[in-house]
């Protein structure tokens, strides 16, 4: 028997504003438990809500990155359930309206295109955080309230492979909007999955299986490949596929079963009586729209045909959004795209790994890059000179100046060259009668003694063309 | 100090002559309502000690004489929130609960300089119209001490009533500030909904609470609404529109207005001396140059049964919150979490909250939502059009406040003698319509109420016409007895 697969991601992803999406505590990592709180969070009685427009405006920036229509009258829904990490016991989530539906994105699996539907994608608050000592539980609500987008895939994708193509171009769309991290690793991005198989032809789906514990994409296809069989082998055997959740055992690369579903929960959706409908204007809509940052995949199209770079260069290139918009401004600033290119993803990546540093964080500059790049251009330095002018850019230095401060300039002037070249060639007769006689070697040593009486300065373009003239006379 | 016979501008005169300074003020009010209390239980605490500071800070700048709320003695209904002072809402869940913080309405009354001496009584988390649910015991009437003060705002109704302050601050979802202003024979104003701020105030029913004032008179009543009214940032239901000065056009008489008389609310099921008060109402706003006809709201009848849905369901999560891990009362023999989580609520709360926590989280249950919620919220949307249609044409929605008088403490009430209650009242609050309740005559010496109902955001209309049949009426005049009914 041959098996079709459907698998359904919900992702998660946080977004990265200055405070919650309900009340003012700020968003932030690594404090003491229960600082960013206040009586909101604490779902203190007698407080209310607030929406953080900024949020609303994160939601409508994944939508117009995803190709999703966004919603002109969403309204928040309360999500009621008692735990301890949820002081109001409900989650303000959108259920009827939930901020955008109907989006799509491509992804590539074995050089083929695929369209992958989006069902729709909403923004909810996050819960706080348990821990378990040996004695005593322990709440941390600095997570309450922190925003976050959900996002709810089309039953399209039929393969772990295109479940990977999706959450990375998913995650690199979402990147590039600015409004998450997107980090799986920090939590920043949480990948929810779903998988069922059925007979080729076979019009209903398969029963689905939930899989949890998939902390990165090749856990998540890891998971999904091991699901896909295990079902295949199940019903191959004359069994029945349960609706269950199974967790992924990163050692193993197995799926062992966590909890049979019995029945669906009841959450007891209402709309949240103390948010009014919001009211998203086209207006606002279209001025997000016009400053949307570039996505990816059309970035890489542009350095392909427009700068003639390589696809893997261009790859390289749009790995984070910030190198992207670098080398966009190095190019705008009149720098060769290729040499750009290969400065970025050469010098710059070398020193960022060295100093475990992101680009924002160092003293790199498009301007300075640009400027050192055309210096090369023009024959001012030498690529060899230019190790050290970056250097000195990677300390803020102006590389005119750093040039000049360190009398680095590269001698092209032909009027100050042939001097040494003449008094070279007359101190060496040997090596003239030798290039004469054949020896293109002797050339070498010529050019090495010229560089010698310049101390490196000497352009060896120019000198090549000079001395190749005066020895030929 | 008792306020019988007074208002607030007669009492700012005795503080800006120096009749009286405002800690005398304070003092006198709180042993007068001490002493009053004795009969009627309309406090849950006086917070005397803030209060004296505070009028002691007052006397030290002066009292201003262009605010005439400046040093007046209130109270504050105790489901609002007040810094460092009880605040149970009437329930042993919150019986320990004093708030770090105070709620908005509760600030600006602050601000304005009103000296807060105490938290009223009410039914337990506002759910009831008798406060006889409440955990501080029963409130009782001041015009007969064998019947009930109304609720949930009974002690606010009681306190004003009684002479121990001019002002207390109620909430009102589904009657709650009109309907024991009817029974206790003073002003009461339910706002339009988003006129005052929530913040601070527990929550009940989200979609329909609303704070505001319960008086002695009309335009004290005004003049309280214009100092808690107005936009506030922490509650996006609260409106933006422009809060006039109340007490403008107060005196502008009723001349040419035109006021609608909703035939379904004067029909079976209201006493007879209520619907005669509420038609010599109808012929004193005639006889005062207005116009007052016939109308019809055919869809208030099924207010309170849309309301039994939509309140609950509401309520059912609004208390969740009270669990008794992060405040207020947590069982002592529980043994795990969820335990803790039962018997807490179990001991915590009220019979009546308990009936309201299951009707509303049946009707938000799965399979069952389309048929009650989902039901319940187009009921709502048919009451709005009704409303919309009559203020077409008229200013003003004249009907009693609440079918009957007082009724009597030991009446064996079951749930749904008592829900019936509110029948003229809740259209009120489904439609997020400003209502108020005005004095309008007696029964067996039990005041009666009339209901003025407004357009949105227009309770400058209400008090014009409310202070007109007040100045030509003696109703507001006649003190309670304090004493059992002979």
């Amino acid at each position: 028997m041959n098996f079709e697969t459907t698998i359904g991601l919900e992702v998660h992803v946080e977004l990265k504003t200055n405070s919650k999406i309900f009340s003012p505590s700020p968003v932030q990592y690594g404090v003491d438990p229960n600082l960013n709180t206040n009586v909101i969070d604490w779902g203190y009685p007698g407080v209310l809500p607030s929406t953080n427009k900024g949020v609303v405006k994160s939601g409508i920036m994944a939508a117009l990155a995803l190709h999703a229509e966004v919603e002109k009258h969403p309204h928040f829904d309360r999500k009621n359930y008692f735990y301890p990490d949820n002081p109001k016991a409900y989650q303000i989530t959108q259920k009827d309206t939930p901020d955008a539906h109907d989006g799509w994105i491509e992804i590539e699996v074995d050089g083929k295109k695929k369209k992958i539907g989006i069902e729709e994608m909403h923004i909810e608050e996050d819960a706080g955080k348990n821990t378990h000592g040996n004695k005593f539980s322990y709440v941390d609500l600095n997570r309450q309230g922190t925003p976050l987008i959900e996002i709810v895939s089309k039953p399209d994708i039929a393969s772990p492979d295109e479940a990977y193509a999706y959450l990375e171009a998913l995650r690199e769309r979402i990147l590039f909007t600015g409004i998450s991290d997107v980090k799986m690793e920090e939590g920043s991005m949480r990948v929810d999955v779903n998988v069922s198989i059925r007979p080729y032809g076979q019009k209903e789906f398969g029963t689905k299986v939930e899989l949890k514990n998939l902390n990165s994409f090749n856990y998540v296809r890891k998971g999904l490949a091991y699901e896909e069989k295990r079902q295949q082998r199940v019903i191959m055997a004359g069994g029945e596929i349960q609706q269950e959740t199974r967790r992924f055992d990163e050692t193993t690369g197995k799926t062992v079963l966590m909890r049979v579903k019995e029945g669906a929960d009841d959450y007891r959706y209402f709309p949240e009586p103390d948010l009014p409908a919001l009211d998203i204007t086209d207006a606002w809509i279209n001025e997000i729209n016009d400053s949307m940052p570039e996505m990816p995949a059309s970035r890489r199209q542009r350095y392909v045909n427009d700068f003639g770079l390589k696809d893997y260069d261009a790859m390289v290139l749009t790995q984070t959004k910030e190198m992207a918009d670098f080398f966009d401004a190095v190019i705008k600033l009149g720098a060769d795209p290729k040499m750009a290119s290969n400065y970025l993803q050469v010098n710059v990546n070398a020193y960022l790994n060295d100093e475990q540093k992101d680009l924002s964080e160092t003293e790199i500059t498009p301007e300075n890059l640009a400027t050192m790049i055309k210096l090369i251009e023009d024959g001012t330095i030498s690529s060899k000179m230019a190790k050290k002018v970056f250097k000195g850019i990677t300390e803020g230095k102006e590389p005119k100046k750093f040039v000049e401060d360190n009398g680095m300039v590269q001698l092209s002037d032909p009027a100050q060259l042939q001097p040494i070249i003449d008094e070279v060639l007359s101190n060496n007769p040997q090596s003239v009668e030798d290039f004469h006689n054949g020896k293109d070697r002797a050339i070498g040593f010529l050019v090495g003694q010229i560089m010698k009486q310049t101390r490196g300065k000497a352009n060896p373009q120019v000198v090549n063309k000079l001395l190749m003239a005066s020895i030929n006379k | 100090m008792d306020y019988l016979g007074k208002d607030i501008f007669s009492i700012h005169e005795s503080l800006v002559n120096g009749d009286i300074t405002a800690e005398e003020l304070t003092r006198q009010t709180i042993e007068n309502a001490k002493k009053n209390d004795e009969d009627i239980n309309a406090f849950v605490v006086f917070d005397e000690e803030n209060a004296i500071k505070q009028a002691q800070e007052i006397d030290k700048s002066g009292i201003d004489p262009d605010n005439v709320l400046s040093g007046i003695p209130v109270a504050m209904k105790d489901n609002m929130l007040t810094k460092g002072v009880l605040t149970s809402a009437g329930s042993k869940m919150l019986s320990n609960f004093k708030p770090i913080i105070d709620g908005t309405a509760v600030a600006k009354m602050k601000e304005a300089g009103t000296i807060n001496i105490g938290k009223t009584n009410m039914d337990e988390f506002a759910m009831g119209g008798s406060t006889e649910t409440s955990f501080h015991g029963k409130t009782k009437n001041p015009w007969n001490l064998d019947k009930v003060p109304g609720g949930s705002s009974g002690g606010a109704a009681a306190a004003v009533a009684a002479g121990d302050v001019l002002v207390s601050l109620g909430s009102d979802t589904g009657g709650s500030i009109r309907q024991p202003a009817s029974f206790n024979g003073i002003v009461g104003m339910k706002p339009t909904y988003g006129r005052v701020s929530r913040w601070g105030l527990i929550a009940f029913a989200s979609s329909l609470d609303q704070i505001g004032p319960l008086t002695r008179t009309v335009k004290d009543n005004a003049v309280v609404l214009n100092a808690i009214a107005g936009k506030d940032e922490h509650d996006m239901t609260s409106s933006n529109k422009e809060v006039p000065d109340f007490t403008a056009n107060i005196d502008k008489g009723v001349k040419g207005m035109k006021i609608a008389l909703p035939k379904e609310y004067l029909g079976e099921g209201v006493d007879k001396d209520v619907q005669d008060a509420i038609l010599a109402a109808a012929d004193k706003y005639r006889e005062l140059g207005a116009t007052v006809e016939e109308v019809s709201l055919p869809n208030s009848k099924y207010g309170v049964a849309a309301y039994y849905i939509i309140a609950p369901s509401e309520a059912s999560s609004n208390l969740q919150r009270f669990d008794g891990i992060r405040y207020g009362y947590r069982s002592q023999d529980a043994k795990n979490l969820e335990e803790l989580y039962v018997k807490s609520r179990s001991q915590g709360f009220g019979d009546e909250v308990k009936r309201r926590i299951m009707v509303g989280t049946y009707s938000l249950s799965a399979g069952f939502f389309d048929a009650y919620f989902k039901k319940a919220a187009e009921v709502r949307t048919l009451i709005i059009d009704d409303f919309k249609k009559v203020f077409q044409d008229y200013d003003v929605i004249l009907t009693p406040t609440a079918p009957t008088p007082a009724y009597s403490l030991k009446d064996e009430k079951d749930p749904i003698t008592m829900y019936m209650n509110d029948i003229l009242t809740i259209p009120v609050n489904m439609a997020g319509l400003p209502g108020m309740s005005v004095p309008a005559g007696f029964s067996d010496g039990l005041p009666i109420g009339m209901q003025l109902i407004g357009k949105p955001f227009d309770e400058s209309t209400l008090y014009q016409a409310a202070y007109a049949f007040e100045q030509n009426t003696d109703f507001h005049k006649q003190d309670p007895k304090m004493g059992g009914a002979q």
